[in-house]
């Protein structure tokens, strides 16, 4: 699918070492110029004719959490085993994969000097022109993904979304204070904790020299965000989206998934301040936009993938849908009761509810309700405004 | 040192290592970086830092990290006690009190907790930041100073700088997302639960006296059962604590006695859910299968 050009001049390891980690970088990792040296001491000492130990050894270095390990295959084989070209099959890369696998291919990364190959390296059709940047050495995407990145962009430029943004940031900081009326030890607090420094001094003749204080802990309540964006849902996916922005960029503990047929993660996506690249990553994530539902079995993967890091008794967990659920009415229910049992609040939202005469007669809707505290009306950004006091309550 | 050898040098000890981890591994004892190892519990996250200060014959200095934890327990504190005996005895003295100053803030009054201590011993020591995730993010900025730089400062004496580079491993559960600042730091590998394979190989290490048809089953088993729906999927720590058991009980096959295996299963399975998700009859299925 990816297609790789070596710069002109890119001579020596280094400098392709140095394009690599642009390539890194340009895909969402983080790679730097300490990555970059790093990586070059490391091939000092790993065999780097051996393309196995070289995958193995700057996966170590480049990612930083499991998911960009998990990408990080993908964006190697493009740089360094593409050759400019698509691949057919993937005998190549698992190959690839066998640490002792014995293949020329990263031969180009030692011996390096001038085998300029770079003008063999054609994109397919000049099919580049979408993003501009048809830049050298750089991946250039498929056709099919330039059509959702175009469709994608235009959700994220009208004054309506911003709106729905601003909505969604409200919301986000009113609700992100919950405060006790306790009071608990602290590093650093507000008031003096007498009874603790007297007890201490005991021990030291009366001297008072250590100082506790206590403050009120903070109970911050923590939102997840599901949106459906299936078949049924994407004339609101739009707008909902905007809104997830919102809420995530207010609030660092903020979790936002998209779902369909698969389940995705976009915090990240959505906290990329480069408005452009966060547009592009998500139009990525989304393949598959715009298809069938599967809400039961993307709430359960959610239940037994990030349920356990994100949702705890303080959370509030918004899902947007329509309802419409290709799979079993029960398999909803019991993981909606599961995702309960960890007491977190759910809030469905619901655009059809807005219209007049709904009744939740969808199968999968009826079979949610007895699990939700909340189901709201989500058709204007008023409904979602009106999400503010709800919240504030609990 | 190649990353192969370090890998059998481990695999010796007892510790079966996939590629991608020794390849990590073998990374950060060469390059002098720390190690990040994320994944679920009980993978062998916490006990491939024992199993290189085994192989290193060096000191392994271990920080459990928990909610709250601050520089006072992590890095030094000062001895209260000692300083306040200082200052009564030298009063009587009639000493200068700039004189006292300095000697009550010398570095025999010094408490070194475990960053502090790793840093200061003559031969580089393992240092094991366990779980990560649990300390608050002020930690982490501590962790900064010392990860990148290997020095600690402390207002009342100035900069101490390693005399030795320690081998640093943290571990994470996952159960926050760590700063991105400490991520880059280090070098970063995800241990997964093994596969069949290797699973039998660190079975064969750790319970030679296991016979291989029992090992075989008591694997299946277990790999079955990680793919069920559970709350809590059993790691390598339980199977092995599974397999002592068994092996304790002279169990010679799963299927003999399913109310035995049955009782057994409290070694792998920790939470009340996954015991009633698991009755005699989806125990005898695994077993069939495992077979």
């Amino acid at each position: 699918m990816q297609v790789t050009r070596f710069r002109e001049g890119a001579k020596g390891p280094a400098d392709r070492l140095a394009g690599f980690m642009a390539h890194l970088r340009y895909n969402g990792i983080p790679a730097g110029l300490s990555e970059t040296e790093t990586a070059l001491e490391a091939l000092a000492a790993v065999d780097a004719g051996q393309p196995g130990e070289v995958r193995s050894a700057l996966r170590a270095i480049c990612v930083g959490d499991a998911d960009q390990e998990r990408r990080f295959d993908d964006l190697f084989d493009a740089y360094w085993l593409s050759r400019g070209r698509k691949r057919v099959g993937s005998s190549a890369t698992s190959a690839a994969h066998n640490m002792q696998a014995r293949s020329g291919s990263t031969s180009r990364l030692v011996s390096g000097v001038s085998d300029e190959t770079g003008e063999a390296d054609m994109p397919d059709d000049g099919d580049e022109g979408a993003t501009g940047r048809s830049g050298i050495g750089r991946l250039v995407a498929s056709k099919v993904t330039n059509i959702e990145k175009t469709d994608l962009r235009k959700l994220m430029t009208q004054e309506d979304l911003k709106r729905a943004e601003r909505v969604a940031q409200q919301i986000a900081r009113s609700i992100s204070d919950g405060r006790s009326r306790r009071r608990k030890a602290a590093m650093r607090g507000a008031v003096f904790d007498m009874r603790k420094i007297m007890r201490r001094s005991v021990s030291r003749g009366g001297e008072p020299i250590e100082l506790f204080r206590r403050k009120k802990p903070d109970r911050p309540v923590n939102v997840v965000a599901l949106l459906d964006v299936s078949g049924s849902m994407t004339v609101y996916a739009r707008v909902f989206l905007a809104f997830l922005k919102g809420l995530v960029s207010a609030d660092q503990t903020t979790d936002a998934y998209l779902f369909h047929t698969q389940l995705v993660r976009i915090s990240d996506a959505l906290r990329d301040t480069d408005t452009l690249r966060a547009v592009n990553r998500l139009s990525i994530m989304a393949q598959g936009f715009g298809g069938g539902t599967k809400i039961g079995a993307n709430l359960k993967l959610f239940n037994a993938q990030y349920a356990a890091q994100s949702v705890n008794r303080r959370s509030v967990v918004i899902i947007m849908s329509d309802g419409y659920d290709t799979d079993p009415p029960e398999l909803l229910a019991a993981e909606l009761a599961r995702l309960r049992r960890r007491g977190a609040r759910i809030v469905w939202l619901n655009p059809l509810k807005g219209w007049a005469g709904y009744g939740p007669v969808a199968r999968g809707m009826a079979a949610a309700l007895p699990y939700l505290d909340h189901f709201a009306a989500a058709n204007t950004l008023g409904d979602l405004a009106a999400l503010e006091p709800w919240l504030n309550r609990i | 040192m190649t990353w192969q050898s370090l890998q059998d040098d481990l695999s010796e000890t007892g510790y079966v290592a996939s590629d991608d981890l020794a390849m990590a591994l073998f990374l950060a004892v060469t390059l002098g970086k720390p190690l990040l190892l994320e994944g679920p519990a009980g993978v062998g996250k916490t006990q491939i830092a024992k199993t290189l200060a085994e192989l290193q014959e060096t000191k392994l200095i271990r920080l459990q990290c928990y909610e709250g934890l601050d520089a006072s327990h992590a890095i030094y504190e000062w001895n209260y006690q000692r300083q306040l005996l200082s200052i009564r005895a030298s009063a009587e003295d009639h000493k200068p009190s700039e004189e006292v100053e300095e000697h009550i803030f010398s570095e025999k009054f010094l408490l070194a907790r475990p960053l502090l201590e790793a840093i200061r011993q003559e031969k580089p020591a393992v240092l094991l930041i366990d779980e990560v995730d649990r300390a608050d993010e002020e930690f982490e900025a501590y962790l900064l100073e010392i990860l990148s730089d290997f020095q600690i400062t402390i207002p009342e004496i100035g900069t101490i700088t390693a005399t030795s580079r320690p081998y640093v491993v943290l571990t994470s559960n996952g159960a926050r997302d760590l700063s991105d600042a400490l991520r880059r730091r280090c070098l970063y590998n995800h241990v997964d639960y093994p596969d069949r394979h290797t699973e039998m190989a660190i079975i064969a290490k750790r319970c030679p006296a296991l016979e291989d048809r029992l090992a075989e089953q008591i694997v299946g088993f277990v790999q079955a059962l990680r793919r069920e729906d559970l709350e809590k999927r059993p790691g390598i720590a339980e199977t092995l604590d599974w397999a002592a058991a068994l092996a304790g009980l002279g169990v010679n096959d799963l299927a003999d006695d399913p109310e035995q295996t049955q009782a057994t299963l409290v070694c792998l399975l920790k939470t009340e859910r996954d015991r009633a998700a698991v009755p005699k009859e989806v125990q005898q299925r695994l077993v069939g299968r495992a077979a």
